[in-house]
């Protein structure tokens, strides 16, 4: 019975965070919205995505997040050095092909949204089967150091969390 | 204690511009397509970033307001920006690239775009 009403419980209770946030109020109208277009939206949403995303919310993934902003801040730096400093003559782009070891849909999003949310690199394409990335380097003398960071630093963190 | 804040703010908000304007310089300077691409992914995270933080703390410190939509805007710009720079790449390789200009998977079959192209391509005109 609940299963049936609720399909998608931290979804419903996702949306409904989402919606109180956008209003940015705590009125107890807002949250009955919020909670409605919480139970609502799973419904529509349910014939895309059949199975239960299997995230779980812990130590790992508030690991993984320090991880990326921290990432990201030296990356930023990095790169605008580079567009501002180095000559395109010395720019070294590279493909790089990443091997995964992750196998859920939502687990390779992520990742593919954090190679993408990095700077100095791009996921472009996946394999058919879905065990590669084809990831765009936009300096990379050693692209076999790209691969082993983007594997070690955030796919086992990722495995940690979604497997 | 206003001061403190104000300077705070105001080296968010150079900090967020001054991305943003290498993030945009560098849509200029790069030679091609996919290394310009890199360009605006710097400018949404931290340029935006930062201006999100200075807004955050200018409602927080300055006029006493607690403001949560600023975090909303990061969370979306997170799922979103990605998504749009994948399509630009895809669209990118499938008008300019052939697939052996790739690197190869490593796996059996070949980048996902180029094998559902082919079969559409081998049989003719069938459709449209």
């Amino acid at each position: 019975m609940m299963r049936n009403l609720l399909p998608r419980p931290v979804m419903t209770i996702w949306l409904a965070i989402a919606w109180t946030m956008l209003n940015n109020s705590i009125a107890p109208g807002t949250w009955a919205m919020g909670l409605i277009i919480g139970m609502i939206v799973p419904f529509l949403t349910a014939p895309y995505a059949p199975d239960r995303p299997t995230m779980r919310v812990g130590w790992p993934l508030v690991e993984f997040l320090a991880v990326l902003i921290w990432d990201i801040i030296l990356a930023n730096i990095t790169v605008a050095g580079q567009v501002l400093f180095m000559p395109n003559a010395r720019m070294r782009p590279a493909w790089v092909v990443i091997p995964l070891d992750l196998t859920r849909p939502e687990a390779i999003t992520a990742l593919s949204a954090t190679i993408t949310m990095t700077p100095g690199t791009l996921t472009a394409e996946m394999s058919t089967d879905g065990r590669a990335l084809l990831v765009h380097c936009l300096h990379a003398p050693n692209p076999d150091a790209v691969r082993d960071e983007i594997k070690s630093r955030y796919e086992r963190r990722l495995k940690e969390i979604f497997e | 204690m206003t001061l403190v804040s104000e300077i705070a703010i105001s080296v968010l908000l150079v900090i967020g511009g001054v991305f943003g304007l290498v993030g945009s310089y560098g849509l200029l300077k790069l030679p091609d397509t996919m290394s310009r691409l890199h360009a605006p992914t710097k400018a949404s995270t931290l340029g935006i970033g930062g201006v999100l933080l200075a807004s955050i703390l200018h409602f927080a410190l300055i006029e006493q307001k607690y403001t949560v939509e600023e975090i909303l805007v990061t969370i979306f710009l997170f799922i979103t920006a990605p998504i749009s720079t994948h399509f630009l790449a895809k669209a990118w390789l499938h008008r300019n690239a052939r697939p052996e200009d790739l690197p190869e998977t490593g796996t059996d079959c070949g980048w996902i775009g180029y094998d559902l192209a082919e079969p559409k391509e081998a049989e003719g005109t069938e459709s449209d």
